[in-house]
């Protein structure tokens, strides 16, 4: 193939020569394939990413051009307390809800796993949570913690638990609390759905072999199930911590990041900064701040792959 | 749990699914009490806020502030949430809005990363498997923290607050994504086939078109249900780059215009929540294992 394109190579004159190099050479034509996606992902995707970067050192604001300062705009947060509590907050959601993510989700996916009527049907309701868009589902979380007319407090007034409402998004702490639950009910599908399709790949073979030597229920998790399903946890928890970490939708409809800023993320901290506020840079620098984090996590991720991999034998293909 | 060590295998469950493992060493009570009581907890609690939704969106206003009566039940259900949102509120448009961006997006998403991970995965080019290892970064790039300066490019490009500016920023989303899912359901197609291709002459287009698609079609089927929930459930670019009413998709939409001051009109938000759900919700009951498939196929991979 190469020699054939230097040989034609010497006569790029001829139009010919050219034009069957742009069609047949492996290099120009995967090119070719290339071009949407890659214009897409430079345009909106690459491009943006680095402008952010530059908009984090510039003091930008809407409608105005911004000039370079430095890391003036890191070292303001830095003096911020609302930066901090939001950093705070930001950790705290994303801990508290992917522990319990996780918990509940393995729990959920290895019920899932038994032989059970209806198992289709049941599986495809499970994930509903997870279809329905999250602000819809974000807003009838919201009327359910509404502090007047709660289904929860009137529920537990009736069954003489508590004496008056209780307020959920009104206190920082319960408010808190109320947002990571609406995150966990909406995260746990994601985990057992994918956790569960992990669990269908283990032998039932495994299963025979440590029944007959004695093994516990206990300890065919312990040494059967969780050895076998640690490189798939990998991948699923990075995913959803790294969703957790950039929430948005689910804060903004429900709180818009308050009381006296209690539940502000990284991320409605920077819209509320940037597109509520218009200082483009500030919210800029908030959002870079947050790349670190998302390295980290992707890196995790990418071991996480590797290694199953290697388990599976696969080459490296 | 004591029931886990009895010996009684019920010859029964053995002849039933071999799928079914060692679940026969378990008898019929404590499998309800470690199987199916706690399924049933969890079912609720993650069906609740739909039954709630649904309730509420079908209460009368008066019936809605009124404590003594039980919040579990309705006497007097009515659709006239309903009727306001299709017929006093800009809702159709809404929806219309948020159909063609998905649809549009996707499409567009679809073809380009069926072009992509062709190449990568076939063609071969050189630094391909770079290129295959960028997309997936580009796959945990969240739209948080690209929104800001997506925002600065859309308004320079001059698609600001137009359905053009979610059509062209979504596919960064869907693209990554589908593409990593395709490059594994290529790779799957035998090699033999596009080499007795090549062999009588036919052109990698051909090739692409006449061979690779035909054999592909679940795994594209796969990819685009996902991707058009994804479209339905973007929030952060419909909120920031488009700012006139009748062109704002569901979710913001339904966020932004339907709540009103300080008394919240609980009805319609229900109804618009419950009905912006319905089209994703019909979309995924029709293919529930082509979305299963690519939601696990994306992490397995």
């Amino acid at each position: 193939m190469a020699t054939q394109v230097e040989r034609t190579g010497s006569a790029t004159v001829s139009p010919m020569g050219l034009w069957s190099r742009l069609k047949y050479d492996r290099n120009w034509l995967g090119f070719w394939f290339m071009v949407p996606a890659g214009a897409f992902l430079i345009l909106f995707l690459t491009y943006p990413l680095g402008l952010g970067i530059w908009l984090s050192v510039t003091d930008t604001r809407i409608g105005r051009d911004g000039v370079y300062i430095g890391l003036e705009n890191f070292e303001w947060l830095n003096k911020d307390p609302v930066f901090w509590l939001s950093v705070f907050n930001t950790f705290l959601y994303t801990t508290v809800a992917s522990v319990i993510k996780f918990g509940l989700g393995l729990y959920l996916a290895i019920l899932l796993n038994n032989q059970m009527p209806f198992k289709a049907m049941i599986r495809a309701v499970v994930l509903l949570p997870f279809i329905v868009p999250t602000v819809l589902s974000a807003i009838a979380f919201w009327w359910i913690y509404d502090t007047q007319f709660s289904i929860i407090s009137w529920s537990l007034i009736e069954l003489g638990l508590i004496t008056e409402n209780i307020n959920f998004l009104g206190d920082p702490n319960n408010a808190r609390a109320s947002v990571i639950a609406a995150n966990i009910w909406r995260g746990i599908p994601f985990v057992a759905i994918t956790l569960l399709a992990g669990l269908q790949t283990i032998p039932q073979s495994l299963y025979e072999a440590a029944t007959i030597d004695g093994a516990s229920r206990w300890q065919m998790f312990r040494f059967v199930t969780f050895p076998m399903l640690t490189p798939i946890i990998a991948v699923v928890m990075t995913f959803s911590v790294l969703f957790t970490f950039t929430d948005f939708q689910l804060i903004y409809a429900m709180t818009r990041g308050g009381p006296v800023n209690a539940t502000h993320l990284m991320a409605t901290l920077s819209y509320q900064r940037a597109i509520m506020g218009g200082n483009l840079g500030e919210g800029a620098a908030i959002s870079t701040a947050m790349i670190p984090f998302l390295l980290a996590a992707i890196l995790f991720s990418w071991f996480g792959l590797q290694r199953r991999k290697w388990q599976q034998g696969e080459s490296d293909d | 749990m004591a029931a886990t060590s009895q010996s009684t295998p019920p010859g029964v469950g053995v002849a039933r699914d071999d799928a079914e493992g060692m679940d026969y060493l378990v008898t019929l009570p404590s499998r309800f009490v470690v199987v199916y009581l706690p399924i049933l907890c969890f079912l609720i609690i993650l069906l609740f806020p739909f039954y709630w939704m649904g309730l509420t969106s079908v209460k009368p206003n008066a019936e809605l502030i009124d404590r003594s009566v039980n919040p579990w039940w309705v006497d007097a259900p009515t659709l006239q949430h309903y009727i306001h949102l299709l017929f006093n509120t800009d809702y159709p448009s809404w929806m219309w809005n948020t159909m063609l961006v998905a649809v549009v997006a996707t499409m567009l998403s679809i073809v380009a990363s069926v072009m992509a991970a062709y190449a990568i995965v076939r063609i071969r080019y050189s630094s391909a498997r770079w290129v295959g290892g960028l997309i997936f970064l580009a796959y945990l790039v969240p739209p948080s923290i690209l929104f800001i300066p997506l925002a600065l490019v859309v308004f320079q490009y001059g698609i600001f607050d137009s359905p053009l500016a979610l059509i062209l920023t979504y596919p960064t989303i869907l693209i990554p994504f589908s593409t990593w899912l395709l490059m594994g359901y290529f790779k799957s197609i035998p090699y033999e086939l596009e080499e007795c291709a090549l062999i009588d002459g036919a052109s990698r287009w051909q090739i692409l078109t006449k061979i690779i698609l035909p054999l592909s079609i679940p795994g594209i089927i796969s990819a685009g249900i996902f991707a058009f929930t994804l479209c339905w459930n973007e929030f952060i670019y419909a909120l920031v780059f488009i700012s006139s009413s009748e062109n704002k998709t569901v979710p913001v939409a339904v966020l932004s215009e339907l709540v009103e001051g300080d008394i919240y009109h609980w009805g319609p938000l229900m109804a618009g929540a419950l009905l912006g759900s319905v089209p994703v919700c019909l979309v995924y009951s029709f293919f529930v294992e082509h979305y299963v498939s690519s939601m696990t196929g994306a992490v397995k991979e």
